[in-house]
């Protein structure tokens, strides 16, 4: 199977320009893809508020009730589904290539897990009722799990952590937390009622600030996992063939594994479990933008953005005038897509 | 280490048999019977391990405890656990990855979907008819929905044959449709409802009696010899499609037969106990650890899925007692810290 070249590379090899022309062309549908979404998330709602009202919401908001909804609900929504989108879709590609798996999710390394059993413990323990300062716990939790399973990958080898080992370390803490996070949430109705609203996944009334503070994060992921591409493509060729072209391939699984951290842990706080996107992501875009992580990342990225805003308006528009949460519907309306997708194609192998 | 590799032969099949597997193996069913044996002294009456032993035998005076009540229960973890290490070792072998468990076959999480709609539709907030339908039907609803789940994804997957990647992608497809669902259904139900849901998503051996020990029995009765015979050709599908061919295996046929056995397996199980996280995940993993070999044993998987259940039921049991905590739960809190254990000590020993 590995002698064989795939068809596309079998044919009369594609002229540069055409290839760069093409991905281009891509990157501006994807913005284009992008920018509807992000329409269609400011103007519906449960309130429908006409377009030319929006315009002047945005421009030079009066104080009208419709300024109020747009300025206050859904920009700091809408900002938020873009900084989540784009973080759970690079973060997935990331973790797909360091591990060479199709199942590993960004919430692999035991951050989904990790945040959700922090958030669990500050409910019961310290009383905490206000969604502001579970972020910062589940932010907490997420980053402790992440190094506790790279640490643990680390343990008793130098060179770093090969894929299969952090894999399976990671789905072991997860299924750990998880079932810590159970026993809690059994025990106490107050923890269980918050928590199944959190796992179900939203990006719904979190405001403003929650934006402001998941922000850094989510940047310092962003430029972490840039820097992260190349490296990322030699170690696709196996890790001999990558240090023998000079990777220092410790490192690059280091700064690769702490962008996946703060883009999912940022994402998961805010968000709830919405990992599912970070998942099925890059199956979309892989085969838009072929094996090169350079060009996979920021696919990835914008893809995550337009589903998530995309599955958010649906929610809003599917269960109106009420709501259904956002990771919900990108179930049912993402998973039946993506698996026609698998189907309808040889899928993309890593 | 010398591996010695003995062969024995029935008919027309052969295997091979590895010293250090075998020993594993007695071992493993040796630490199973000792778990069971402890996990039946709990109760309302103490036991000493004498009196148990007595009980089961018949000519002791807690004879009729043990039998009614103490050992279906026992028999019910171990059994469970068995299936699933079973249905784990198969599905990881199909998909050649190490993450795949039953749950990407669409059964565990097909089940939970179902018996979570059904207690939560029926439960406190519609006039409380919970307890009959809830109690009785469980158990079946799981059945069905694990097998309708199952269903769901292999017929999803087929395409001009069963390609072991399209079936993991497919699958996790379907179970993220079915997993989401049931987070919906529980924020819409009453947070009573919403409970008693979670603890039977997080498998439970509670009250567990002979009626729960029948099907796994059986299943275990038919499907554990065909999947051992079948063992060969799962051995030979751990290589590319054109190597199976090769070696000549009809690739689709026994994918397929595979396939429907890790999904009966599951079912079953998840039927009778819940869908038990973390065992079929982890027991395959563990059991190719122990016997020093490259891919999944289907017996020492079993066998590890059968302590790891009990071990987990013994815990759940005495840790908070009286409480009984979901043996589900503890699965997961006991074989993932040996899992990472042996993950290290797998790479010390690969670096010395």
């Amino acid at each position: 199977m590995s002698t064989t070249a795939p068809p596309s590379r079998a044919r009369p090899a594609t002229p540069l320009h055409a290839i760069h022309r093409r991905r281009t062309l891509v990157l501006g549908a994807l913005l284009a893809a992008l920018a509807a979404a992000v329409l269609l998330s400011v103007t519906i709602g449960a309130k429908s508020v006409p377009l030319g009202d929006t315009w002047q919401a945005l421009t030079a908001p009066t104080g009208t009730e419709h300024d109020i909804i747009i300025r206050t609900l859904r920009v700091p929504r809408t900002a938020l589904g873009i900084i989540a989108g784009i973080a759970l879709g690079v973060a997935g590609a990331l973790m797909q290539g360091h591990t060479r798996n199709p199942l590993a999710d960004p919430g692999l390394l035991g951050v989904t897990q990790g945040a959700a059993f922090a958030m669990v413990l500050a409910i019961i323990v310290f009383g905490m009722s206000s969604l502001y300062v579970y972020i910062w716990f589940g932010l907490a939790g997420a980053l402790i799990a992440s190094v506790g399973v790279f640490a643990l990958g680390m343990a008793g080898g130098r060179g770093g952590p090969t894929p299969v080992t952090l894999a399976l370390a990671g789905a072991a803490v997860s299924a750990f937390l998880y079932a810590l996070t159970s026993t809690i949430v059994l025990l106490d109705e107050r923890a269980m009622d918050t928590f199944r609203f959190w796992q179900a996944g939203s990006i719904a009334g979190r405001g403003s600030s929650i934006v402001w503070q998941v922000l850094p994060f989510v940047a310092a992921g962003l430029i972490l996992a840039l820097a992260n591409a190349p490296g990322l493509n030699a170690l696709s060729l196996g890790e001999d063939v990558a240090r023998g072209l000079g990777q220092n391939v410790a490192r690059t699984r280091a700064v690769g594994i702490a962008a996946i951290t703060l883009l999912t842990g940022a994402a998961v706080a805010a968000c709830g479990a919405v990992a599912f996107v970070g998942l099925v992501v890059p199956h979309l875009a892989r085969p838009l933008s072929g094996p090169d992580h350079r060009w996979l990342l920021p696919y990835a990225g914008l893809i995550g953005a337009a589903l998530l805003l995309a599955g958010d308006v649906l929610g809003r528009v599917l269960a109106w005038p009420g709501e259904l949460e956002v990771g919900v519907v990108l179930a049912l309306v993402g998973a039946p897509f993506f698996v026609a997708l698998v189907r309808r194609r040889k899928p993309v192998r890593l | 280490m010398t591996t010695l590799v003995r062969a024995v032969r029935l008919g027309g099949a052969s295997w091979r048999l590895r010293p250090r597997a075998v020993l594993v193996t007695v071992l493993g069913l040796a630490a199973l019977a000792l778990l069971m044996a402890l996990n039946m002294r709990i109760g309302d009456l103490e036991m000493s391990l004498a009196e148990v032993i007595g009980g089961v035998t018949g000519d002791g005076p807690a004879n009729l405890v043990i039998m009614e009540l103490r050992l279906p229960r026992a028999l019910t973890g171990a059994l469970v656990g068995v299936a699933l290490g079973m249905a784990g070792a198969i599905t990881q072998a199909i998909a050649r990855n190490p993450l795949a468990s039953p749950d990407i076959l669409g059964v565990t999480t097909g089940a939970s979907v179902t018996v979570v709609a059904v207690m939560v539709a029926t439960g406190t907030m519609y006039g409380g008819t919970s307890g009959a339908l809830a109690g009785a039907g469980v158990p079946v609803m799981a059945l069905g929905g694990g097998l309708l789940g199952g269903l769901a994804v292999y017929l999803l997957a087929w395409r001009r044959g069963l390609d072991g990647y399209r079936l993991v992608l497919v699958g996790i497809g379907v179970s993220a449709v079915f997993t989401n669902v049931k987070y919906w259904l529980l924020t819409i139900g009453d947070v009573n409802d919403s409970t008693r849901a979670m603890t039977w998503i997080s498998g439970s051996l509670h009250g567990r009696g002979w009626e729960h020990v029948a099907p796994v029995g059986l299943a275990l009765a038919v499907l554990l010899p065909a999947a051992l015979f079948g063992g060969r050709s799962l051995a030979a599908l751990r290589f590319g499609d054109d190597t199976v061919t090769g070696l000549g295996v009809r690739t689709n046929l026994a994918r397929s037969l595979m396939i429907l056995a890790a999904v009966l397996l599951a079912a079953v199980a998840t039927a009778s106990a819940g869908p038990i996280s973390f065992v079929a995940l982890a027991a395959p993993q563990i059991a190719l650890r122990l016997a020093g070999v490259a891919h999944p044993p289907l017996v020492i998987s079993a066998v590890a899925g059968g302590v790891l259940t009990t071990g987990a039921d013994l815990v759940a049991r005495t840790v908070f007692s009286p409480v009984e905590l979901p043996v589900g739960v503890v699965t997961a809190v006991l074989g993932a810290p040996y899992l990472v254990y042996l993950l290290i000590r797998a790479r010390r020993e690969a670096r010395t």
